[in-house]
């Protein structure tokens, strides 16, 4: 096994390498704005962030063998949570996260109990999540508000140390984002959760074969239900981070975004299947997204090819993941 | 001259479903060192007597002795807990998975301090090399996933498996069946291995032909009731071939490849 065939059977390689040719790309045609510089990566790396931070726990529940489409849903519910306890029940910001997490865990849990006991596909499930999330946001915010939003959430006490903590910036006169380092963190760790710990390895069991896991006594009902209040919550964790940073949070907040983490991990080289991929190649793929984001509004061109860029990255993803699939299976065969 | 007691033995044992009678009194036992072989063709009986030897079901008469005391098992977990590990032809292993990682799943070494345990990765590998080294089998690289191991070699991890984690009963559930002649030479000479390591072996096949170069005993099956025990030295090759398939079906069996030979050879000589 030379270095290079065990390279290119790493399921994060392809992300890295479009991550280094989407930068390629912009570093042409948005040179003008300032690509290579620091100012350019302080916006695509907050674009990113707010990708990559939720990409990490759906990229484990997708090698788990599950998918959570109300993980871009609970954006927005978690944010409005926080404006509701915050200027309507006027609590203080760290109880209030606190009970925001355990809000985003509470829903995790339900939608991890109701696929590991239904034995429904969790696409299904998570759609219903996404669908009932998305009226409550809408209707409970209007019923409450009169408007469709929260705002002044600044308005909670103790804002300003948790605002520091969570969504204030650093580098001046940059200021990059701290949330892109919440992102760094969440990778690391999950990446080393997958790699070096039991509930990694169960992941990858529970995600490639499950019955063949539940027979070398695996506990395959509690590692999928634990991924999916991890996924819950780290969107609930981001939920807050963006109502903290904008003081107010949208109704309809994060409503599309649980495709674009699905996307990244797809891009990072997970399987649709599951049993295989990376947290490290997730965040790669949220780093391409994030700096397309980006990088087609600096080179002035309309946003929306955005979405066609979206789409035209996700089935080459696809594509080249089967492709490295065969070979990681076929390359070392006698 | 009393003998040590087997470390597994079924006795009379019966099994039904409803009114129909999926075993009858059947008996058998091994010891260490020894492999017992349970043949029989589809619908002998075979699953369901494992199911009982392992755990997954109760027997409905009959005792189940382990070291000479009788033992009513739960759960394949309780099985387990006595050394008496199952090893299932398709529920062996995740082929996504790297070796070390199948070989640890669900019981993963860990290392640290407190809470903050993590997967003692570098042990893992260690201890995958050396069992793999143990059973003669050439592991090129720990870290190649399952599925890029031949049938025979993945029964054969799943075996070592088991052994290392204190099997000393190893049913092994048809393993030769889906392989190729030369996939089933491989499993057999890790069944072999196992047993010269001391496992009681019990082997559970439909093919008499993998069951005779490694079994110290044969029990048959027949539609749920033993046809016979036989020692080794008891029985050869060809009376066992003869007894699983029943005699007569045999007889008729021989005369039809007798009509097919000759009408191949009347092909032949026509062309």
């Amino acid at each position: 096994m030379t270095v290079v065939a065990r390279l290119v059977a790493r399921p994060d390689i392809g992300a890295l390498l479009g991550a280094l040719a989407v930068f390629g790309l912009f570093s042409i045609y948005a040179h003008q704005s300032g690509w290579i510089g620091w100012a350019d990566a302080a916006q695509w790396t907050d674009q990113s962030a707010q990708y990559g931070i939720v990409a990490v726990p759906v990229a484990l529940l997708m090698i788990g063998g599950e998918f959570d489409l109300s993980a871009g849903v609970m954006i927005g519910s978690s944010g409005l949570l926080l404006g509701l306890l915050g200027t309507h029940a006027h609590l203080n910001i760290w109880p209030s996260i606190l009970l925001v997490l355990l809000f985003g865990a509470a829903v995790g849990f339900i939608n991890g109990l109701t696929v590991v006991k239904t034995r429904l596909p969790s696409f299904i499930v998570t759609l219903g999540t996404f669908f009932v999330l998305q009226g409550v946001n809408a209707a409970g915010t209007l019923k409450i508000t009169g408007t469709v939003s929260i705002e002044n959430v600044d308005s909670t006490p103790g804002f300003n140390s948790a605002y520091r903590w969570f969504s204030s910036t650093f580098w001046s006169p940059y200021d990059f984002k701290v949330k892109v380092i919440w992102w760094i963190a969440l990778t690391a760790l999950g990446a080393w959760v997958l790699a070096r710990t039991r509930f990694g390895n169960w992941i990858y069991g529970v995600g490639g074969d499950p019955a063949a896991a539940r027979n070398v006594g695996v506990p395959v009902a509690r590692t999928k239900i634990l991924l999916f209040m991890l996924t819950s919550m780290t969107a609930a964790l981001l939920g807050v981070i963006e109502a903290l940073e904008l003081r107010s949070t949208q109704a309809n907040e994060g409503v599309g975004r649980e495709f674009i983490f699905i996307i990244s991990a797809v891009v990072g080289g997970c399987l649709l299947t599951g049993g295989y991929g990376s947290v490290v190649g997730a965040s790669f793929g949220a780093t391409i997204i994030g700096m397309a984001s980006i990088g087609i509004i600096l080179s002035g061109w309309d946003s929306n090819w955005t979405f066609t860029f979206l789409g035209g990255i996700l089935i080459a993803a696809v594509l080249l993941n089967a492709a490295f699939r065969a070979r990681a299976l076929r390359s070392r065969m006698r | 001259m009393s003998a040590a007691p087997h470390l597994l033995e079924a006795e009379g044992i019966c099994k039904y479903y409803g009114n129909v009678v999926a075993l009858k009194d059947v008996s058998a036992h091994v010891s260490a060192g020894e492999v017992t072989c349970i043949l029989g063709d589809n619908g002998a009986g075979k699953s369901s007597f494992i199911k009982i030897l392992s755990g997954a079901h109760a027997a409905d008469d009959g005792r189940l002795l382990v070291d000479g005391e009788e033992t009513h098992f739960q759960s394949p977990r309780d099985a387990r807990a006595r050394g008496i590990a199952t090893v299932y032809q398709d529920l062996a292993m995740v082929p996504l998975m790297s070796i070390w990682r199948n070989f640890f799943l669900g019981a993963e070494p860990r290392k640290g301090i407190g809470p903050l345990r993590w997967f003692d990765v570098e042990l893992a590998k260690k201890i995958v090399r050396q069992q793999m080294h143990e059973m003669g089998i050439d592991v090129r690289d720990p870290d190649q996933p399952v599925g890029t191991l031949s049938g025979g070699e993945r029964q054969s991890v799943a075996i070592a498996r088991a052994v290392y984690f204190g099997a000393r009963v190893l049913i092994l559930d048809e393993p030769t069946s889906a392989l190729g002649v030369k996939q089933a030479g491989v499993v057999l000479r890790y069944v072999l291995q196992a047993r010269d390591r001391g496992i009681a072996v019990i082997f559970i096949t439909h093919n008499p032909h993998h069951a005779y170069p490694v079994g110290d005993r044969f029990v048959i099956l027949n539609r749920g009731r033993t046809l016979g025990t036989y020692a080794k030295g008891e029985i050869d090759q060809q009376e066992l071939v003869r007894l699983m398939a029943g005699g007569r079906e045999l007889a008729e069996l021989e005369h039809e490849l007798e009509l097919i030979k000759a009408e191949v050879a009347t092909d032949q000589s026509d062309a």
